[in-house]
């Protein structure tokens, strides 16, 4: 028997929960099968997972932590997307906005007034996410490169170039030739919140969210956005600047990228070091996909998957089980949400091929 | 000087054989229809099991097959989001590339740097005698003969039999294609798993012969570089042998300048030389385009076939 697809003329209700609970069904249906191969028991691992993200008040903490980055690259995400624009190139913007934030700290801002260091170790993470991904987009208006490629590749430049300045001309003089630069003085530094790891960055991140979704739903500019991306020769015909567009727009997500590795090298680091990069920036596709790329729902799938991180620390440390059964998930949740889609998009009706049977 | 321009050229084809075998399936694939982002996935699930079966012990060529036969199942995976569920071809693509790194990196844990399997040059009898061209063509190992014998296969395949006209069919207007006939999800399908297969084939290049043995993440982006050079290749096999030659020629500037301890360029700019050149070729490709010159990506690329709209 074989099925065609056939478009629904009504998408179900609920279909926001409907999505999250398919996509994550199946990643942890993945998983589970995953753990068997492994010899060890599904339920015992999501167990130890959940012990480690909510059993403790450090769990919790550290989910928080974890979301932070997450947030901001799933906004860079995500706003990119409402205009059909893919930034996979977080990763380097986030690169970026900690190198901004590294030279703000230590060659810019030393001696001045304390009050004054922070925002500028804001904005410098900020303007160097923006300038990363100001090169995808230029490239993209001007010869029309699809940003897809460039955005990627441009993060294993930015990796190379970060690499470099720990190794090399930023390295500590006192670090006894440890890679990495030196520590962030007092000022430089996200102050923290409740005795926790947690930092300001949260509530950047939040207002980011809380603006772009006020800015995308309500403002003219938004307006315009989400029609090219809904269709952007409709948009060409309603005379619509497209080129300038996807230059606010990819300027707006590499900043927030940006704005991501500010808060990791000043709130958690607190140095330009090795294991800052760890894919914060493809995590944000995810976050941003699974929130249907509305900024108003990616701070909750940000928690989830922080969730999903700190649960696979736990993981590595408890069984020994290697952390990246984790990227596994991720890679599952992102089929869960496009199966999803396409079972709210389309009913599967099955149709007689061959002879009809006769009784 | 002569010899440095041998064991440079020598470098620059062992180089670029990875590339040029994900590049070869990518155009089958991009030709039908379908767009596949998940090439740096489905290369290292290749490069795992290829070094996984032979550190068991397997003869090289069940760690060929099993290489293929991974990279071709993560293939299947996103013809079936792609094709029968008509998902959207970039995220699947993307949701294959975390896919296949995740679990490269999960299963590949306990062998990191273990060698089983390494083949060696093979030097071609005759051949490898002819001055200068010997050494740097046929000194090298099975893998980059069998390259030798891909691209023209590939290139006649696509432009001269039906099949290749079929594809080149489906890729451009799907649906004219299905009217006269044609089974455009089947073609799409075989195209898909052939990319697949292939970019095992060329991640297993990498854990067997270029650099033996299991790394996590040692594809370093060849995957993404690949679908650059498709693009570049105006989606032609000849051409994109020539974007992976160009590829592989800054990786053995790399290894030159290295060994001969000259400084002239600092290493971290030559790192990412390969990753520039890239975008530079795109750029370069799109220019040409503007100016009415070289071809265009096949219509229906990205686009679902849909028979009722």
């Amino acid at each position: 028997m074989a099925f065609i697809l056939q478009r629904r003329h009504k998408r179900p209700k609920n279909e926001f929960l409907f999505t999250a609970l398919i996509s994550l069904g199946l990643a942890l249906l993945v998983g589970a099968a995953i753990f068997l191969t492994y010899g060890v028991n599904p339920l015992e691992a999501y167990r130890v997972m959940c012990q480690g993200a909510f059993g403790t008040g450090l769990g919790i903490s550290e989910v928080i932590v974890k979301s932070i980055p997450l947030m901001l690259t799933g906004l860079a995400v995500a706003i990119a997307a409402t205009m059909l624009l893919w930034n996979i190139g977080c990763e380097g913007q986030f690169v970026f906005g900690a190198l901004g934030a590294t030279w703000a700290a230590l060659y810019l801002t030393p001696g001045w007034p304390p009050i004054a260091v922070l925002p500028t170790l804001i904005f410098c993470g900020a303007g160097a996410g923006m300038l990363w991904a100001l090169i995808p987009a230029l490239l993209k208006t001007s010869f029309q490169v699809s940003e897809i490629l460039t955005t990627l590749l441009l993060n294993y430049v930015a990796i190379i170039i970060m690499d470099h300045l720990y190794f090399g001309p930023w390295r500590d003089p006192d670090g006894m030739g440890f890679p990495g630069s030196a520590l962030f003085p007092d000022a430089a530094t996200l102050p923290r919140l409740f005795d926790s790891r947690i930092h300001i960055g949260i509530i950047i991140a939040i207002t980011a969210a809380i603006i772009l979704h006020v800015v995308l739903q309500h403002s003219k500019w938004g307006f315009r956005i989400r029609v090219i991306g809904k269709g952007p020769i409709a948009a060409q015909y309603a005379n619509m600047q497209v080129n300038r567009e996807i230059i606010q727009v990819m300027a707006i997500s590499g900043a927030l990228a940006g704005l991501a590795g500010m808060s990791e090298v000043a709130g958690i680091h607190l140095r330009l070091q090795e294991g800052l990069s760890v894919g914060y920036g493809y995590d944000g596709i995810i976050v941003a996909c699974l929130a249907g790329f509305r900024p108003k729902m990616v701070p909750l799938f940000a928690l989830v998957l922080g969730t999903l991180i700190i649960g696979g620390e736990q993981l590595q440390s408890v069984m020994h089980l290697p952390a990246s059964i984790v990227q596994v998930l991720e890679g599952a949740l992102l089929l869960g949400f496009l199966a999803s889609e396409a079972i709210l998009r389309y009913q599967f009706s099955p149709v007689q091929t061959g002879p009809p049977e006769t009784a | 000087m002569i010899d440095d321009i041998v064991f440079i050229s020598h470098i620059t084809i062992k180089s670029s054989i990875g590339v040029l075998f994900a590049a070869t399936g990518e155009i089958f694939a991009e030709r039908s229809g379908i767009l596949n982002l998940g090439v740096e996935g489905m290369m290292l699930a290749g490069a795992l099991i290829g070094a996984a079966i032979g550190l068991a012990g397997g003869p090289p060529l069940l760690a060929l097959c099993g290489g293929m036969l991974a990279g071709g199942v993560l293939a299947m995976l996103h013809a079936f989001f792609c094709i029968t569920l008509r998902a959207n071809q970039t995220l699947s693509g993307l949701a294959i590339a975390i896919l296949g790194g995740g679990l490269s990196n999960f299963l590949g844990r306990p062998i990191i740097g273990e060698v089983g399997i390494r083949l060696k040059a093979v030097p071609v009898p005759y051949l490898r005698d002819i001055p200068v061209a010997g050494e740097i063509f046929f000194n090298q190992s099975m893998l980059v003969y069998l390259a030798y014998l891909v691209i023209p296969l590939a290139s006649y395949t696509l432009f001269h039999t039906r099949f290749g006209l079929k594809i080149r069919a489906v890729g451009e207007d799907a649906i004219s294609a299905d009217a006269i006939g044609m089974n455009v999800t089947a073609i799409r399908y075989c195209c898909t798993v052939f990319g697949g297969v292939m970019a095992g084939l060329g991640g297993c290049y990498l854990s067997l012969a270029y650099t033996p043995g299991w790394k996590e993440n040692m594809t370093a982006g060849q995957g993404w570089i690949a679908i650059a050079m498709v693009i570049f290749s105006l989606w032609s096999p000849y051409r994109a042998a020539l974007g992976a030659l160009l590829f592989g020629g800054l990786t053995a500037l790399q290894f030159f300048f290295q060994a001969t301890g000259i400084e002239t360029i600092p290493v971290y700019i030559l790192l990412m030389l390969p990753y520039l050149l890239t975008i530079g070729v795109l750029v370069l490709v799109m220019r040409l385009k503007k100016a009415g010159k070289g071809g265009r990506a096949p219509a229906c690329l990205g686009i679902p076939f849909n028979r009722e709209t």
